[in-house]
């Protein structure tokens, strides 16, 4: 038997958070060294996320390194985890952005830091969880265990209105995630009904025979788990409250990781489990997407807070993933996993910065900043390099992900690509225009003339988001290999799924007549 | 001895005796010890409470009628008695220092009142005759009419305690003139005789009338909505450790006497029952949460959750299959180790100088006793359904067993409700973790407290990872009923 590495990712953290429990002291004695240890587990995880990768047969569009044992045999619940190159690549960002996020926070958290280590590693172990999960209940599980810190992080490290943002979060997230449950046990029961046994095995599932009707209700309660989670509009608005009351870690992990898990349930359960249904909405899901592309520009371009303004923007990002899958090609998917990670890589980066400066001022409004170049050539050269990254510049991480999903999009429908090409370009504007006034311009507040430039921490969380950055505009191909063996494989079997590709032009057949009296309770 | 009982009936009955001669025994402690010395009669009630549990090891895998059909041993009533017993030694480990607290001045009354209650629910559980029911009831009532109100000197456990007793009356009366219908119609009291005597009556106004009677009798027992109404009251002015004795063990009993009454005795009825229970899920679950929501009293607040998660327990009886059943009875069991286990935190919080049971008495409980705020909050994650706990798999199981029996409806109904249970579940948790600090004097936790919260913590976080154990015992016990052939009715 081999090493079981996809567990010990989701059990490292764990045991790191259980030996933090032991370290005792008043805060001053134990906070540095809750900090370090936190530090160390979550380096030890990351290393363990590139092992995985080395390890890892990037020619293949299979599951790799499988576990599966029984877990809850009388309803066929198993522990069941495995990854492919989609879900590899998520590992490793998660593995990436943890550190940082713990680095990020390395100073502006003063309080309760023990407690703060143990949530953010507890967090990082879910997340793992969520992606390498094959089976839905144990998906489930971790899934809305990640709630659980996530709120903590939010409500206790948070700004002024932390509690109304983490119950928000909670509730929000938790309203979409039960009707998931439903769906996911009424998968299982149809497992039942056509083979006498459940199971809640992803592979198994995805080979089920469902009625439209079935597939109609399950599809709709996966994707408005997920929807609220990407966020896809009109279900966005706890973000912007979740972001801006997040401590600096709690945005990092939220919008780099968290976020990924909707458009990544997405891309692994929703569209392969039931894709005559996803065929189906697809176009709905495009245009809300496209809708969100162009709402969450125009939004964040008239923030006065930074934080919003990138919460917004991610708003504005993430419909281009959403855009990607909803086009079900081999550019449009691939290019939405690419910018899942690039994503995480600018806007991770993007939350950091603002988290420096908003450590140096206590405050985030772009107002009350202006100048800084002068003072802080090097922070504002890093400012530079992300925002340009977030922007989609070529040669940097953003633009890849970008390209391969409008060029997926025009493939599927033109129009589609034309609106959603309209981000690109406001997202040049809202970025640059909020980077000139905070960095450009003669200093109007005295407090921005003597900050200091980047610390040796500082550096040491930004060098490698703009390493990365770089790295992703240049060689593409290197995340590109794992990603699209599992792309194709997916994609082959959702045409099998659904032969008939409904072009959005085409207005889609009404589903059959059972599809009305699906409300009913029988 | 009377004609048709033997000596073996007794010999069956055994744990039931035990359990008897353990109330008496308290009894007469409390009169013969020493005023100083009777603190120890709390061990006493545990130890027969302990001496009970021995008792029933013979009859594990029993499967007898006893006294011609009088009371049943069984694997069902195995698994009920168990969860008295469990309920009633943690309540009687939350009495001890809370009877301090409140001045009490004679514990042994009130030992042998909880002895009593649990003996009531034992027969009930056992009774598949409803001359034996009603027994069991009336035990278990009557004990709790007086412990509600035991706290003589305050007026809130007076008022819960005459609320009790004229409401309990009034629904017993709707039970009986429900099962005097039966009996008329049927010309028998026992259930499992019953049920062969009602085949083919289904279109009977009369029989639809018993069964809408004893629904509405059962409906006050569980606290289902709309026969909820005392309740809130009760659970608020009751002694703590009684709530949470009431809320857990006269629950559960309450929902073994349904099953006994319409598994086994009117399962030819059942299409009429599950509609009438499905109309309650419904309501009790929402009103149940909305009601919550609003609440600042804890032990109020409580009480809505509980009258809520009787709706959730109902959906297993909707299904009606022996699935639905087995989930209804994981649930009972996991459900009673996380209440119980909140309401003694709140006993916990109760000191000389704080009552303990508002929202504000949690401030900052994470910082004064952090165990026992990881505790509440496990209960509290619990009980709104999030893995990896225990509530969440009895959940799972309750909502798998309403969609496996196609009533997805109510699945979704029952999932909505659980993420609307969760706001107010968290307000506590923020209190306690996200508040600053309140005066008073700091809650300790004695050995006896610790003891149940550690089995209760445990219980909840084994029973959400490994519930496979508990899933299995309480399958072999759902199928001990027969229900198996309902199930057939049914698909």
């Amino acid at each position: 038997m081999h090493f079981p590495i996809l567990t010990s990712l989701v059990a490292l953290p764990v045991a790191g958070a259980i030996l933090l429990l032991l370290v005792n002291g008043d805060e001053k004695k134990s906070a540095p060294l809750a900090r370090n240890i936190a530090l160390v587990v979550s380096l030890l995880v990351f290393a363990e996320t590139l092992l995985l990768w080395s390890q890892f047969n990037v020619a293949s569009g299979e599951f790799q390194f499988v576990e599966r044992h029984a877990w809850i045999p009388a309803f066929g619940i198993e522990y069941f985890v495995g990854v492919d190159g989609i879900s590899l690549l998520l590992l490793v960002l998660t593995g990436f952005l943890t550190p940082l996020a713990l680095l990020g926070s390395w100073e502006s958290v003063q309080k309760k830091t023990k407690a703060f280590c143990i949530v953010v590693l507890l967090l990082e172990s879910a997340m793992m969880g969520v992606f390498i999960s094959l089976d839905l209940f144990l998906f489930y599980v971790f899934w809305d265990a990640m709630l659980v810190p996530m709120y903590f992080l939010v409500g206790i490290w948070g700004y002024e209105r932390r509690i109304y943002a983490a119950i928000k979060f909670m509730l929000y997230t938790m309203a979409g995630s039960v009707l998931m449950l439903v769906a996911i046990l009424g998968l299982a029961y149809a497992h039942y009904s056509a083979h006498g046994v459940y199971s809640f095995d992803v592979l198994k599932l995805y080979q089920l025979e469902l009625t439209p009707h079935q597939q109609l209700w399950s599809f709709l309660a996966f994707a408005l788990a997920f929807a609220i989670k990407v966020p896809l509009f009109p279900f966005h608005t706890w973000l912007p409250d979740a972001h801006v009351e997040a401590p600096t870690a709690g945005s990092v992990i939220l919008a780099g990781v968290m976020l990924k898990m909707g458009t990544y349930g997405l891309v692994r359960f929703a569209f392969p489990l039931f894709p005559q249904a996803a065929m189906f909405f697809a176009p709905a899901l495009a245009i809300l997407a496209v809708i969100g592309i162009i709402y969450g520009a125009l939004v964040a371009m008239v923030q006065p807070d930074m934080k919003k303004l990138v919460a917004y923007s991610s708003v504005s990002h993430l419909g281009f993933v959403v855009l990607g899958i909803a086009a079900m090609n081999t550019q449009g998917v691939s290019g939405a996993v690419y910018q899942m990670l690039s994503h995480g890589i600018s806007t991770g980066g993007l939350f950091l910065i603002v988290g420096m400066l908003s450590d140096r001022r206590h405050t985030r409004l772009i107002s009350e900043f202006g100048g800084l170049k002068k003072g802080m050539p090097h922070l504002v050269a890093a400012f530079l390099i992300v925002t340009l990254a977030s922007i989609g510049l070529p040669g940097l991480n953003g633009f890849v992900g970008e390209f391969l999903i409008l060029l997926g999009a025009f493939r599927w429908d033109p129009r589609l690509a034309a609106f959603a090409a309209t981000g690109v370009i406001l997202s040049a504007t809202y970025m640059l225009w909020m980077f000139q006034r905070v960095n450009y311009g003669p200093v109007t507040n005295e407090k921005n003339a003597n900050l200091p430039d980047l610390k040796p921490r500082e550096w040491a969380v930004i060098v490698p988001i703009i390493a990365v950055s770089i790295l992703m505009g240049v060689l593409p191909n290197l995340f590109l290999r794992p990603i699209e063996p599992a792309v194709e494989r997916m994609l082959t079997h959702f045409h099998q799924g659904a032969p008939t590709r409904i072009q959005a032009d085409v207005s889609p057949q009404p589903p059959a007549p059972s599809l009305r009296n699906a409300g009913s309770t029988r | 001895m009377p004609p048709g009982v033997s000596l073996s009936d007794f010999y069956y009955i055994l744990p039931e005796l035990v359990l008897t001669g353990g109330a008496l025994l308290v009894l007469i402690a409390d009169v013969l010890l020493p005023k100083e010395r009777r603190a120890a009669l709390a061990w006493v009630t545990l130890l027969a409470l302990g001496a009970t549990a021995a008792a029933l090891v013979p009859f594990a895998n029993t499967h007898v009628e006893v006294a011609h059909g009088l009371l049943a041993v069984d694997r069902f009533s195995l698994f009920f008695k168990i969860l008295f017993l469990l309920a009633a030694a943690i309540t009687v480990l939350m009495s001890i220092r809370y009877l301090e607290t409140e001045g009490a001045a004679s514990p042994g009354e009130y030992y042998f009142l909880i002895l009593c209650a649990t003996l009531g629910m034992m027969i009930m559980a056992g009774g598949i005759d409803l001359i034996t029911i009603m027994i069991g009831l009336e035990t278990m009532a009557v004990s709790f009419y007086i412990l509600a109100g035991y706290i003589k000197p305050n007026q809130r456990s007076n008022e819960a305690a005459v609320k009790y007793f004229l409401l309990g009356a009034f629904s017993l009366g709707i039970l009986l003139y429900g099962m005097s219908l039966m009996y008329g119609l049927s010309g028998t009291t026992n259930l499992r005789v019953m049920a062969s005597a009602f085949v083919g009556q289904e279109k009977d106004p009369r029989l639809m009338l018993a069964v809408i009677l004893v629904v509405a009798g059962v409906g006050f027992k569980i606290a289902a909505v709309p026969f909820h109404m005392w309740a809130p009251d009760v659970y608020e002015g009751a002694p703590t450790p009684v709530t949470a004795f009431l809320s857990v063990g006269s629950k559960a009993a309450s929902f073994a006497m349904l099953i006994r009454i319409f598994v086994e005795g009117m399962p030819s009825m059942s299409a009429d029952w599950r509609l009438l229970f499905y109309v309650l899920s419904i309501l009790t679950m929402t009103a149940g949460n909305i009601a919550a929501v609003t609440q600042s009293n804890v032990k109020r607040m409580l009480a809505y959750s509980s009258i809520a998660h009787a709706g959730y327990l109902l959906m297993g009886i909707v299904a009606g299959t022996a699935r639905g059943i087995t989930a209804t009875l994981i649930y009972l069991m996991i459900y009673s180790f996380m209440q119980l286990g909140a309401f003694a935190v709140i006993t916990l919080l109760r000191r000389k100088d704080v009552v303990g049971d508002e929202l504000k008495d949690f401030s900052g409980l994470a910082f004064r006793n952090p165990f026992a705020a990881f505790a509440m909050l496990l209960f509290m994650l619990s009980l709104g359904g999030i893995p990896p706990t225990a509530g969440f798999m009895g959940k799972f199981w309750l909502f798998s067993a309403a969609i496996d029996a196609h009533y997805y409806g109510l699945a979704v109904i029952g999932v909505l409700n659980s993420a609307i249970s969760l706001y107010y579940y968290v307000r506590i948790v923020v209190f306690m973790y996200l508040k600053k600090e309140t005066s008073g004097s700091d809650p300790v936790i004695t050995p006896a407290l610790a003891l149940v919260l550690g089995v209760t913590v445990m219980a909840t976080l084994v029973l959400g990872v490994y519930p496979q154990l508990l899933f299995r015992v309480a399958d072999v016990s759902a199928r001990t009923l027969g229900v198996a052939g309902i199930t057939a009715a049914i698909r």
